[in-house]
């Protein structure tokens, strides 16, 4: 498959201090439609269809897309809340060392587990509304047997503190707390294991702006303190770009887009960056220029177009781009885009570049 | 695998505690740390506290099982006890007010022998004449044991008479063999009330058992167990039962149909709790809690015990207190048909054999009492499932 | 305050919420004024009650809430002759909430657009007959001439083939046509007033730009006062003339739309905008260990009553003994720029 032959890190390995924590290698994952009473199936949604990335220790990878493009089912396919189709998952676990996740058995997948961790999206449906603080954070410091008695009381005591709640809370339901408080607990379950890795589901989308900025700070902080790594899955562009340093754009179910937060925002080169950057709100009334808008829907994941799958919304296409599925590629130091055009174009971001 | 942080000193949580009591301040709501160590039940009890009909139906029912509990001793006579001069007697007059006008505690007059002027049937009534004969608490009446193991004589109520003279206190009134109705009553609770319960609970184990297979495992055994479902739930009841009923043999002896009989009610009973307990577990499973337990390395079984059941054992009870109503119904109407248990078992059905014709209701309305009994229980059943269900809800308010 | 422009005027608005664990004042005294033919944007977090004053506006509060105290006005142009259009002011706080009154207003005078348009249409009827419906309430048209309308709004929401689109169900369109299927419904009989509450929030980017440029060629085409509420301060830049800020129940401060992002003089004002992360050039340029400036504690109880101002324990410039006793009253600190805020003193008349 021409994506896979075009990425690998060795060919990178110009630009690369250091070998990446996580590698993501022709990462599929289809879900099968099922009709009739005897559940025959028809076809399958590709939720994620080929997708290839990498991220680097101590850094955060924003995975960003519009609903349907696969960026929740990638973040869950990474530490197997969802198994994977097909596909290799290279990780540089402390104990295990570098292992391909999507092959690992039942036990080695436990010991994994408490490196990769994952915070989700709704604070309302991610704790368990009858267990107290200390269960919900103490839960996987028992069910993986790395403490016992006081010494979970007392790790979770820490962990809250961490996030910014009194231990004391630890004897609280979570229904005595707010949206905002919730997250700070999922987190401190997140962290309780000590994790390097760790996959944020959309962790503010559900929040007040202002807490929102809360939840933000907590996680740059315990990102320097503790040398974690995010793969941070979001839709809110302003906020990818406030925390991360790297973005990785999908559509239906492909990353099109792999570059630095920088070059990203300032200089997109594939064109639904560019819608998408142009389409981003700003909190500043005077007038910007002409927008991209884009025509047309998002295109159908379990019946994609035929060669590029943007190629019906893209006011850049060509007839090639109807016929052949373009390729994954690198086209500046760390910049990959899957484009035929890409070289050729010259595309607007959402900022200014100063001279 | 703690990263010990040194500017952390470990402290046990209760010493936290008593170091934000002395720090706080007066605006925020420590006076509801009790509210916010609630866990689930302690919430539902206090929405459930607040719920008027549930209050009532709660003491209600208290009452009615005190009585299935110490029926020999709350009954003032025994409920095998013929007297057979004063059969289908009216339920006797209590009167506070005597014939001359006059205020008393409760008594009653002694009853003498008439004839009816138009039917010219022998009757008995009133005496007015008479002595009055007061309703006093603890008298010693009709032998009995209680639980078939303590022997007694002591009633709860009755009425102190001479040695040798018998003054009938028949409140609701007695039967055509001269039973005391109020007595058989108190007695029949004790099968037509736990008949009910014995009931539920086989039902709850069934239905909790294949739903949660159904519901777990999905795929072939879900199908099946669906499947089955429906075609009990389309069955008609009465008549299945009737069947079944009806292919006991005549001559066993009482518990053993007791026990068969609850067995036969609890076939359809399980089914409701079946098709919550799967649809629950279902939408459970998709929940992010029970992703995040699974992360965390929770066993299936914890997850099971721990995350999912929690989740739906409100709809659980609700359901079983919801279904109690329908055993004793059930109960009732197979034993009012004949087929279900027989004398000289004492239930609520049993007794409203004898009210199977017009003529007997016309004359004897009193043999019809049991039925109000069992109306009052399945209404304070229903009134206390509410109750449970408004509780438990969490979108409910007030 | 009023002057010929104006549309809807609501003063001193209380709408409560009777609940067994207490009253809530969802909205607690607000002050808002929206022109004929522009937009008022009315931005605040969850909680702020700007919901509750749309649905007050539209005499829709759900039980157990009710409007306690305060007037609507609503200016409602009258076509007295083809070039004469007088003003008849109706106070609709003083409307039966199910009158008839009321819903001659409803959907012809004052329509409204909801977050979830899965919800607001009925999954059972297609799209044409729900808005021929209200076209043949208010206009009381033929069947065919309602449908001909219809087509023609559907047309004008830029939905492709709307004769198509006319018979399906709900359920057959995607989020962003039905959206747009929810405006044409609302712009079906050319109301004066819009209310928009939070319509792009569940929305994808993309679709939210379409929509919102869709919003405003109608608003020019139609001539129509839209009033958007949502708590993303992007939306309220790009679509806004005036924005009212609301923060528990009560509106902190209002002024047109350059200003509050230039000047803003509310603290919970410039605490808003200073924790929405900036996609400006210091952030992209990897300047991104800067912190986002938060806003101090969390939103009150909605159940505890306050003295004073309800956003003094989180205020940066709180004024001890003055901010926590005494609440502080609208004033006008510069020419149409509204602050509730100690802070701020009445600009001398000009």
């Amino acid at each position: 498959m021409p994506d896979q032959e075009s990425y690998t890190p060795e060919s990178t390995a110009g630009s690369i201090p250091t070998e990446p924590l996580l590698e993501v290698i022709a990462l599929k994952k289809y879900f099968p439609i099922q009709r009739g009473f005897l559940k025959r199936v028809v076809g399958h949604v590709r939720a994620v269809d080929d997708v290839n990335f990498y991220v680097n220790q101590g850094e955060t990878l924003g995975l960003v897309g519009e609903s349907g493009c696969g960026k929740t089912t990638t973040g869950r396919c990474v530490l197997r809340a969802v198994d994977p189709s097909s596909g290799q998952i290279w990780y540089r676990d402390p104990i295990l060392g570098r292992v391909d996740v999507v092959q690992l058995d039942k036990t080695q997948m436990r010991a994994v587990r408490r490196s990769i961790r994952m915070i989700f999206q709704d604070p309302y449906a991610s704790l368990n509304p009858r267990m107290t603080l200390q269960e919900i954070v103490g839960a996987p410091l028992r069910a993986m047997g790395l403490m016992q008695g006081k010494e979970i009381e007392d790790r979770v005591a820490e962990m809250l503190i961490m996030v910014g709640l009194r231990p004391e809370y630890m004897r609280r339901y979570p229904h005595a707390f707010s949206g905002g408080q919730r997250q700070r607990i999922g987190l401190a379950r997140a962290l309780a294991p000590g994790p390097k890795f760790v996959v944020c589901d959309e962790p503010v989308s559900a929040l007040d702006v202002s807490v929102q900025a809360q939840i933000l700070n907590l996680l740059k902080e315990l990102q320097e303190k503790l040398g974690l790594t995010f793969l941070f899955v979001a839709h809110d562009l302003s906020v990818v770009a406030h925390i991360s340093d790297r973005v990785a754009v999908m559509y239906v179910g492909k990353i099109v887009e792999l570059a630095s937060t920088t070059e990203i925002f300032i200089n997109p080169k594939h064109p639904y960056t560019e819608a998408l950057m142009s389409a981003i709100p700003l909190p500043d009334p005077r007038p910007r220029e002409k927008r991209v808008l884009l025509t047309g829907e998002i295109a159908n994941p379990a019946n994609p177009p035929t060669g590029c799958y943007f190629h019906p919304r893209c006011k850049y296409a060509k007839e090639i781009c109807s016929q052949v599925e373009p390729p994954f590629e690198e086209i500046a130091p760390a910049h990959y885009v899957k484009c035929h055009r890409a070289k050729e174009l010259s595309l607007a971001g959402a900022v200014k570049p100063s001279l | 695998m703690s990263t010990a942080n040194p500017t952390t000193p470990k402290r046990r949580w209760w010493e936290y505690w008593k170091k934000s009591q002395l720090e706080n301040a007066a605006g925020e709501r420590e006076q509801d740390e009790s509210f916010y160590r609630a866990g689930q039940w302690q919430l539902v009890w206090w929405k459930f506290k607040r719920h008027k009909l549930a209050q009532i139906a709660m003491t209600v029912l208290g009452l009615f099982y005190i009585i299935v509990i110490f029926a020999e001793f709350v009954s003032p006579y025994d409920p095998q006890k013929r007297f057979q001069e004063y059969s289908t007697l009216a339920p006797v007059n209590v009167r506070v007010v005597d014939a001359q006008g006059q205020f008393h505690l409760p008594f009653v007059y002694a009853l003498k022998r008439a004839r009816d002027p138009v039917t010219l049937r022998p009757i008995y009534e009133e005496d007015t004449t008479s002595k009055r004969y007061p309703i006093v608490l603890f008298v010693r009446g009709d032998e009995y044991t209680m639980w078939g193991l303590f022997p007694g004589n002591s009633h709860l109520f009755g009425v102190k008479t001479e040695p040798d003279t018998f003054v009938p206190l028949f409140l609701l009134g007695s039967d055509t063999l001269g039973h005391d109705m109020l007595s058989r009553i108190f007695y029949g609770a004790r099968i037509s009330l736990t008949v009910g319960l014995l009931g539920v609970f086989l039902s709850f184990f069934m239905g909790l058992l294949l739903g949660g297979i159904a519901g777990f495992f999905g795929g072939l055994a879900d199908e099946i167990i669906m499947r089955v479902v429906d075609v009990l739930v389309a069955l008609p009841t009465i008549p299945l039962w009737m069947s079944l009923a009806a292919a006991l043999p005549q001559d066993w002896p009482q518990l053993k149909t007791y026990f068969y009989v609850t067995i036969i009610l609890s076939i359809f009973g399980w089914t409701l709790l079946a098709r919550v307990v799967r649809g629950k577990l279902l939408s459970l499973r998709e929940e992010d809690y029970v992703m995040a337990a699974r992360l965390d390395g929770e066993s299936e079984p914890q997850i099971i015990t721990r995350y999912m059941l929690p989740g739906f054992t409100s709809y659980i009870i609700v359901s079983l207190t919801l279904a109690i109503p329908n055993m004793i119904l059930g109960e009732t109407s197979l034993s009012f048909l004949g087929v279900g248990l027989r004398p000289p078992t004492i239930s609520w059905g049993v007794m409203l054999q004898e009210a199977q014709n017009l003529q007997t209701v016309a004359q004897t309305p009193w043999l019809l009492w049991p039925v109000a009994f069992v109306i009052v229980a399945v209404l304070m059943f229903n009134f206390l499932g509410d109750g449970l269900r408004d509780a438990a809800d969490p979108y409910v308010t007030g | 305050m009023a002057d010929r422009d104006t549309l809807v005027e609501i003063k001193d608005l209380h709408t409560y919420f009777y609940l067994a664990e207490g009253v809530v004042h969802a909205v607690d005294g607000a002050d808002l004024t929206i022109r004929r033919g522009r937009t008022l944007g009315v931005v605040g977090e969850s909680g702020c009650g700007k919901s509750m004053t749309s649905l007050s506006l539209l005499q829709l509060v759900p039980a157990p809430g009710k409007i306690e105290s305060g007037e609507i006005l609503f200016y409602k142009p009258v076509q007295s002759s083809s070039t004469n259009t007088t003003v008849d002011v109706i106070d609709i706080t003083s409307l039966h909430p199910k009158g008839r009154e009321i819903r001659d207003i409803r959907g012809n005078h004052i329509s409204m657009v909801f977050q979830e348009p899965m919800t607001a249409l009925i999954p059972v009827r297609t799209i044409g007959q729900q808005i021929t419906e209200a076209i043949i309430l208010h206009q009381g048209v033929s069947k065919q001439a309602a449908r001909a309308q219809a087509i023609d709004m559907l047309a004008r929401v830029k939905m492709s083939r709307p004769e198509r689109v006319i018979d399906d169900y709900p359920f057959q369109l995607s989020g962003g046509m039905r959206q747009r299927a929810v405006i044409a419904m609302a712009l079906s009989c050319r109301p004066s007033l819009l209310i928009a509450d939070e319509p792009t929030t569940a929305l994808d980017v993309t679709t939210e730009a379409q929509i919102l440029d869709l919003m405003r060629t109608l608003q020019n085409d139609f001539g129509m006062a839209i009033m958007y509420i949502t708590h993303n301060l992007g939306v309220i830049a790009e679509m806004a003339d005036e924005v009212a800020v609301m923060y528990m129940g009560k509106v902190v401060e209002q002024t047109d739309v350059n200003r509050l992002f230039l000047n803003p003089l509310h603290p919970y004002t410039r605490g808003l905008l200073a924790s929405i992360p900036q996609l400006n050039e210091t952030i992209v340029r990897a300047d991104r260990s800067r912190r986002l400036q938060t806003i101090k504690g969390m939103v009150p109880d909605p159940y505890k009553r306050l003295t004073g101002c309800p956003f003094a324990a989180r205020c940066p410039a709180v004024i001890p003994d003055l901010c926590d006793k005494v609440e502080p009253k609208n004033v006008m600190a510069e020419s149409g720029h509204f602050v509730r805020c100690h802070l701020y003193t009445e600009a001398s008349s000009s």
